[in-house]
């Protein structure tokens, strides 16, 4: 097993060090493939009033004359080392893992990441329990009453959830419970540290979770439902019910549970990739959290911040696939052997 | 399967019910009386009373907090609240536009030459930690704002105007700036390089806002900016995240005359979702959209179907100028005739429709828009009394540029700017009519003059002729306003916002108003640059813009203040 996590680990640091080569290379070469110089490349670290001198100098200090492969070697010193920047009174100082210097903010980009990730883990962490007690909530009650009345209301909202995008949802209750009910009406306000003012911060956190999870939860019931329907036709359940099993416990301890190996493995994934930045949801609610960073450093050109956050994504990712394939490697055996 | 269908249909009706019933949800009907425009013409809800938030949202983000090297109209606007700057406007609607000393006790005094300029600083003037500001504090600010590799976003009019050539900031160049004397710690004594009348007018800028030397921390000074005004910053910022002002206990009303400290706090949220700013001031939940660009084109639709929204609402005139610049480096352009069948055939309506029709703003024939002293109107190129383009006058002026069948050419525009984009559609037919065939590049506004419209060398390269344009003025004058379109002494190859005047004339015209002490006399010098540059045709000036602002009915002391591009005067508002 030690051996197993080893070499999953192994694989996981190899694989981050690609997707930043890869990632490195699409923002500060492929431009310059695409007719760039590195003058233009600088021109976009410059205010608007920059003349021509302070653009030369920008780039000399940037590196971006340098061979794309020194640039690429100085970027993963720094994000290993940290960095210095000259703030004119004072070096301003990037600590590790420093993806960089935002020109458009005038600040190194990790504190900038790492004050925004806490934003993002509260939103998923909400939504993710909503949407995973939800949904399966729902899946295995449509399962249990397949074809009646409740399956198929059930199932209508489901797909009703997984056909509308966050966009409309959060519009839809924004306008009728926040401003016409003027119920919750932090959200989408100035945002609250939980610590400052819980209130205000649940305020500003319940519909934002409620229109993620409602996307979510829909996919899960859907799944559940369908896991449900397959592992009731199983032997071993009929087996159970014969040996005189109450159904509570032959729907809790048997149909579910083997039900639930698919969905906490896409759950796994799921968490993963919202932990990079639920990029509508943040956007639609204003909430200052990766995602909305995202789309705003791309907005701004500012490809320092861009490369930051797809890293920070990509090691979310890679770091839920690792705990993936561990617990699969518990659950089954087999998984590491072959592995 | 069929009461699925029956039950998604339902839910669908639901949801559009419920959106129909969305309309008007903010206005309580307790709210005081307003009328349309109130707000242009006088201050709405006039109140002294203490107390309440006055909560403001930002689609986007400061380009820096630091006073010293910020280049927004809403940020000047907004900045004096916390930064006192030697001059600043005047406080009523009435005298919004007139200079008035702030930290200064009176305007400055030049000498006889115009290049001498004097001022003395009022006594109790404290920053928020109690330190009494000096006038050592104003040049410090005024020094490191010339460090353009630190501060790279705020205006260069400092550097250009000081006798300082060369000065790189008092970070990297450690020998005093002889520029600007302060021979006690209440006067300051600027010399400058060439007569300039208007000085006043750089001792308005937010650079002349004291900072504390032994406080500053260069680039990172804007993380909590020493307030010298009647609020200041609760905790530190953090670019992209939304701030609290709170009221600074060592400002003094009795060394202020235009500030005023009536709310309790003022709240600014960052980068908001522009729709939701929208909707959050329909209910009353929001207080301001600090970018004063208005509502947005939905939003407007829906107030104007609504006359009880409708009457919260000011349709402003900026100083905002949308136009085109036609590029005389880019053949056929490099003949006059060429570029004088472009501006006879340019479709002026269309592209105000482009823009919102009557309520985007009104047709332009001139760059100085008529709010700014010194606008004369004139038009060298009539589209028509339908604004549709005079095809005679523009099918002579082809054949005299030897092109009688037309010709083809490029037009660029801002990609993220919908109307602009509607507008460059519209003047491409309007060209279409006399044969000249265009193909409309878009490109990120990010980029746009430095890598497109505001790059010589791109322009000529690729042959963008014709390019989408706008412009607000920095202040309102003639210098404010056209000094960095039309003046090629601000042609620099790299970011240029004049993008085609070189003819000297123009400089020697500028010049001479800025020698010129009398106001008038000037303004009509100002009137004369104008007609001088539109000779040329290199811009083609279609809408004075305006902007429609929705105030809620509990927000108070609301006017427009013209001396900030027609948006709110933000020292002034405050909550109920």
């Amino acid at each position: 097993m030690v051996a197993f996590i080893i070499r999953r680990l192994f694989a996981a640091v190899l694989l981050v060090l690609v997707i930043a080569f890869v990632t490195y290379a699409i923002f500060f070469l492929v431009p310059q493939v695409a007719g760039l110089t590195p003058y233009d490349l600088a021109a976009r670290y410059v205010g608007k009033t920059a003349n021509p001198a302070t653009i030369h100098a920008r780039m000399v200090k940037l590196h971006l004359n340098q061979p794309f492969i020194v640039q690429y070697f100085d970027f993963i010193r720094d994000l290993v080392f940290g960095a210095h920047y000259d703030a004119g009174a004072e070096q301003s100082y990037c600590p590790p893992p420093c993806f960089g210097y935002s020109f458009v903010y005038q600040t190194p980009v990790w504190p900038q990441l790492a004050s925004r990730i806490p934003v993002t883990l509260e939103l998923a962490a909400g939504a993710s329990v909503l949407w995973l007690v939800g949904g399966v909530t729902i899946g295995v009650i449509s399962a249990l009453r397949r074809g009646r009345p409740v399956d198929r209301v059930s199932m209508g909202i489901a797909l009703a959830g997984v056909s509308l995008p966050v966009f409309f949802t959060a519009i839809l209750s924004q306008s009728q419970i926040r401003d016409r009910f003027q119920i919750f009406t932090g959200a989408g306000g100035q945002w609250v540290p939980m610590h400052t003012d819980p209130m205000q911060w649940l305020s500003n956190m319940i519909l934002p979770w409620l229109t993620l999870a409602f996307l979510q939860a829909a996919l899960y019931a859907r799944l559940t439902r369908a896991g449900m329907l397959e592992t009731m036709g199983e032997d071993y359940i009929r087996t159970a019910r014969a040996k005189g099993l109450p159904e509570r416990t032959v729907i809790a301890r048997h149909a579910l549970r083997a039900t639930m190996v698919p969905i906490i493995t896409i759950f796994g994934l799921d968490l993963g990739t919202l932990l990079g930045g639920a990029v509508l949801t943040e956007t639609a609610w204003t909430l200052p959290g990766l995602g909305q960073y995202a789309i705003l450093s791309i907005g701004d050109n500012d490809l320092p911040a861009v490369l930051g956050v797809v890293m920070v994504g990509a090691i979310f990712i890679v770091v839920a696939n690792l705990v993936v394939d561990v617990l699969y490697a518990v659950a089954d055996p087999r998984v590491r052997l072959a592995g | 399967m069929r009461n699925v269908a029956y039950l998604l249909a339902a839910g669908g009706m639901l949801a559009v019910s419920l959106a129909a019933c969305g309309g008007s949800g903010g206005t309580s009907s307790g709210s005081p009386a307003s009328s349309f425009n109130a707000a242009v013409n006088g201050v709405v809800n006039v109140s002294t009373k203490t107390g309440g938030i006055v909560k403001y949202a930002n689609s986007g983000d400061w380009d820096d907090m630091d006073p010293g090297d910020t280049y927004y109209a809403y940020t000047w606007n907004f900045d004096r609240l916390f930064a006192r700057t030697l001059v600043t406007f005047g406080d009523t609607p009435q005298t919004a536009t007139t200079l008035v000393p702030d930290l200064a006790t009176n305007l400055g005094t030049p000498s006889k030459d115009l290049k001498t300029w004097t001022y003395t600083l009022r006594p109790g003037v404290k920053f928020e930690d109690g330190t009494p500001v000096t006038s050592k504090d104003v040049k410090y600010a005024v020094e490191r704002s010339m460090d353009s590799t630190t501060f790279p976003n705020g205006p260069t009019y400092f550097a250009q105007v000081l006798d300082a050539k060369g000065y790189a900031g008092p970070y990297k160049d450690k020998t005093p700036l002889k520029a600007i004397d302060t021979p006690n710690d209440s006067t300051i004594v600027f010399h400058l390089a060439a007569p300039f009348a208007e000085f006043d007018y750089l001792a308005m800028l937010p650079d002349t806002a004291p900072v504390p030397q032994a406080k500053d921390t260069g680039a990172n000074y804007k993380s909590h900016v020493i307030s010298t005004g009647p609020y200041m910053f609760q905790g530190n910022y953090t670019p992209g995240k939304d701030f609290t002002l709170v009221k600074n206990p060592n400002w003094s009303q009795s060394t202020d005359s235009v500030r005023h400290q009536y709310a309790d706090q003022i709240q600014v949220q960052i980068n908001a979702a522009a729709p939701d700013i929208d909707n959050r001031l329909l209910a009353g939940t929001l207080g301001v959209d600090i970018t004063g660009s208005g509502v947005l084109p939905a939003t407007q639709a829906k107030i104007l179907l609504d006359s009880k929204l409708k009457q919260y609402t000011d349709d402003a005139l900026t100083t905002r100028l949308w136009m085109s610049a036609i590029s005389p480096t880019v053949a056929p352009f490099d003949n006059i005739h060429c570029r004088k069948a472009v501006e006879y055939a340019t479709d002026k309506t269309a592209m105000q429709t482009a823009f919102g029709g009557q309520l985007g703003g009104d047709i332009a024939t001139t760059l100085l828009p008529p709010s700014i002293p010194g606008y004369t109107k004139f038009d060298d190129y009539p589209v028509g009394p339908a604004g549709h383009g005079d095809l005679t006058m523009a099918k002579q002026e082809l054949t005299a540029c030897g092109k009688p069948n037309g010709f083809t050419t490029t037009i660029i525009a801002r990609a993220e700017r919908p109307k602009e984009v509607a507008a460059a559609l519209a003047w491409q037919q309007g060209l279409a009519q006399i044969g000249i065939k265009t193909d409309i590049k878009k490109f990120p506004q990010g980029d746009y003059f430095k890598l497109y419209a505001g790059n010589k060398a791109a322009v000529k390269k690729n042959g963008y002729g014709l390019m989408m344009y706008g412009w607000g003025a920095d202040w309102n004058d003639g210098y404010g306003d056209l000094s960095q379109i039309v003046d090629p002494r601000a042609i620099h190859g790299v970011g240029d916002t004049n993008l085609g005047v070189t003819d000297p004339a123009v400089s020697a015209l500028i010049d001479k108003a800025l020698q010129t002490t009398d106001t008038s006399a000037r303004n009509t010098i100002w009137g004369q640059v104008d007609k001088m540059v539109m000779d040329e045709a290199i811009y083609v000036p279609f809408l004075n813009a305006k902007g429609l602002y929705y105030r809620p009915p509990n927000l108070k002391n609301v006017w427009v203040n013209p001396a900030f591009n027609g948006q709110y005067d933000y020292l002034s508002i405050s909550a109920n």
